[in-house]
Order: C-alpha cells, then structure tokens, then sequence
C-alpha cells in the first residue's frame, strides 16, 4: 500500500522550521541560528519533533551549529527568517534548501510551502556576525 | 622585567607612556602588541631589521582517511567544524588552533596545516638602542591572540621589557597581560576612563598581575580616578598633567620625554620603583609560584 508520509522516494519529506516556541501554532522565529527552536516536521501527516536550541547563547558560529543540529535530522528544506551566511554555506553544501523571510505560525508557513509558492534564496540574507575571540 | 601598559579606555596615553618609558632607560626592549593597530613605530623610528610571517595552524582533512564519524564537531569548542554525509567542512575563521580535533580524530584524517595572520618586525631605535618588536595583525582576521603571544616571546628576560597592550579587556588585552610581572593602566579623568578602568582592575584582580594606575591628562584639583584609586587601596604610581605641547607633539610622532626631557627621569624613577615593588610582592604577599621560583633561584644561587 502507498504510504501517504512518505514521498515517491520513499522518503519522508521533513522540513526544518525556527521557531519562537515548541509547537505548530509558535511563530515563525526570524533568525535562525539563535532561534527559541527547531521543529521538524513531517509536511505530509504534520507530525513534528521540537528540539530546544542549545546553541541560544553560543559565542559564535551559532548558525554552524544549528545547520548541524538540523541536517543530523534528516531535512530537506529549511524555512526560517534570516539565515546568516555561514549557515548558508553548510546547507547549500548539504545540498539543503532554504527559504528565508517566513513570517506567521509554523501552520501556515508550511501551507505557504505546500502551495509551492515560495522560491528558495540564492544567497545569504543575514550578515556576518562578528565573534568575540 | 615585563612591565604591561595597559588600559580599558582607548585613547588615553598608552602609547605615550610605553614609548617614554623605553626611551628613559638603557637596555629597554619595546613591544608593540597592539597589533590592530600598532603606532608605537611611528614615536620610536625604529631602523627594520627583520621581518617575519606569523601563522597559526588551522585543521586541514585527509578526505581519504575520514569516516565522517564527525567527533571533530562534537569536541570543537569554536563551532569550527561541520560534518555532513560525505563531506567536512572547515571554517578557519572559528578556529581557535586548539588542536582537539586533530588530536582527538579516531582515524588521524586531521592534520594541521600554517595559515598566515599577519607580521611581525623586529629592529633597532638609535641612538638609544631600544630593540623594537612590533606585531601588525593581516586585515580580516578575526584573533589577534596568536600573533600577541608571538610578539611577546621576543622578551628579553634581562631587560625591561615594555609591552604596549591592546586597548580593552577582552582577550587580546588578557593575553598581553598574562605573566607580566607588573601592569600599569593609564587612564584619564572622565567618567569613561574611570568605567573602563574598573573593568580593566576587575580583570587584573582575576588574572593575578600585580598594576597600578597612571593618570594621563589631569586637569583639576578634583579627581574621580584619584578618589577611587584612594577608597580602593590601588596605587596611583604617575599623574602626567594635561598639556596642549604633549598633544600637538603627539600628533607630529614627537615622544613626550622629547619634548620634556626631564620627564625622561620620572619615568626612570617609576620603572625603579615598579622592580622594587615587584621583589616585595613575591617575597611577602604574592602568590605561592612566584615564591616558589625565587626561592629556587636562591638555592641555585647558595
């Protein structure tokens, strides 16, 4: 029987989201490094996991570690707010999409990107961030 | 002899005070390890007589050997380092050169290659014979901690070593001051100057290095660096009055003691009394290593 969770692949299709608290009504977090949390979720069944971010309080390289964090989870889009260049780096090598500016609940930005609307950035929206060494 | 001149407030005369003091004794080493933005050549013209390339090693991966395990990541403090499926990715900008990761790499696929931070010029100040080392760090790179600590091993261990700090009390300021036998701050009368001077004590207090404080540009009888110095028991070891002269032979490169040659004494005399005052410390107060060392160098001497 075709299962619905999973993709053509085989796969199931799970995307990364930053956000403000751990569940699905949570506002999209804009930054994405330091953000409150990570939920991933499952576009299909919207079943999700939230992890809390340990990386809140890094002294840099914030972004490096949360790219980590979420790419060890299997995703394979990432919608956030502002994605620092960095991060950007580790998931365009990852081969990771991201798509950045996201506003309003976890919900609705995953039917914003369930309708397909969305185009994924090219380049770094965020700044670099200068760590105290 | 190391002797730190030191400050949190930038701005206030540490240059002014390094430079003096290298010019006012014999046999006096000068190092520059504001190395962001060295200016101590430009008061000493010293002649260049070498310069070298200072690096720092940074993690390089023998793609070959690496499982992608990613235990690099999980060990870096910095955040340096990200391990994905196939490929590992090195951010140098992060690094620290700690050396966990190739240390700790289970299949030694981590070696450490030299990656070039900056400079550092070594040369002579006539007719003085000042020996001068100064540090330039390479634009963009984020630490100046490596090439500070590099700067500082061309002390000479007996010579007054004047070591011109960084302004701040972040980790470049931390690493110019660390095993100094003494550190002066200077500071100036504002409220600036006092905020950054606390700052700078609070640190000095946690580093163990024994300071005391140079107030540059006073103007007034009144005094809120002497009033604080005085309710918290530091010593004020110089007051250098405000003087339009010092300022505008400043801006022309002109060291003060060239103006005021008899300030060439003054700074001697403080120089005699920091070494004084450092012998006091590790005989009675100071801590228990420094007793240590002296009392093994009485042995020796016996």
């Amino acid at each position: 029987m075709y299962n619905k969770s999973k993709n053509l692949k085989g796969k199931v299709m799970r995307v990364a989201i930053s956000a403000v608290d751990n569940n699905l009504d949570a506002q999209v977090d804009p930054r994405f490094g330091r953000a409150g949390y990570f939920l991933i979720v499952d576009t299909d069944s919207m079943e999700f996991e939230s992890i809390s971010n340990p990386n809140i309080n890094a002294m840099g390289g914030a972004g490096i570690q949360s790219a980590q964090l979420v790419i060890d989870k299997d995703v394979v889009s990432v919608l956030t707010g502002k994605c620092g260049p960095k991060a950007f780096e580790v998931f365009q090598k990852a081969g990771i999409k991201i798509y950045e500016d996201i506003e309003g609940s976890v919900r609705e930005a995953i039917r914003t990107f369930q309708s397909k609307k969305l185009s994924p950035s090219e380049m770094a929206g965020g700044k670099p961030h200068m760590s105290i060494s | 002899m190391d002797i730190v001149i030191a400050s949190g407030k930038g701005g206030t005369g540490k240059t002014t005070v390094a430079t003096s003091m290298a010019l006012s004794v014999p046999n006096s080493v000068y190092l520059d390890c504001d190395v962001e933005e060295p200016n101590g050549h430009l008061f000493l013209q010293p002649d260049i007589e070498k310069k070298e390339t200072v690096y720092r090693s940074v993690p390089e991966v023998n793609c070959q050997l690496c499982t992608y395990c990613g235990e690099c990541a999980r060990l870096c403090e910095y955040n340096a380092l990200v391990v994905l499926k196939s490929q590992i990715l090195v951010f140098k900008k992060m690094c620290h050169s700690c050396g966990v990761c190739s240390y700790f790499c289970p299949e030694k696929a981590i070696y450490e290659i030299d990656e070039p931070i900056g400079s550092c010029r070594q040369g002579v100040v006539k007719p003085e014979y000042i020996e001068f080392v100064g540090g330039s760090l390479a634009i963009g790179e984020m630490s100046a901690v490596p090439l500070i600590a590099h700067v500082k091993g061309h002390s000479k261990r007996h010579k007054v070593n004047i070591i011109d700090a960084p302004p701040g009390t972040a980790c470049a300021m931390v690493e110019a001051v660390r095993d100094a036998d003494y550190c002066l701050l200077v500071t100036e009368p504002t409220p600036f100057g006092l905020h950054d001077l606390k700052l700078a004590v609070n640190v000095l207090g946690i580093i163990g290095v024994p300071f005391g404080v140079v107030i540059n540009k006073v103007k007034d009888e009144i005094n809120l660096i002497r009033d604080y110095c005085n309710s918290n028991e530091i010593e004020i070891c110089m007051e250098i009055p405000f003087d339009r002269r010092l300022a505008e032979a400043y801006s022309k490169g002109i060291p003060t003691v060239k103006i005021y040659p008899q300030m060439r004494e003054r700074f001697r005399d403080l120089i005699i009394k920091i070494e004084k005052s450092i012998n006091t410390i590790s005989y009675t107060a100071g801590d228990v290593s420094q007793k240590k060392v002296r009392e093994s160098k009485e042995i020796i001497r016996d």
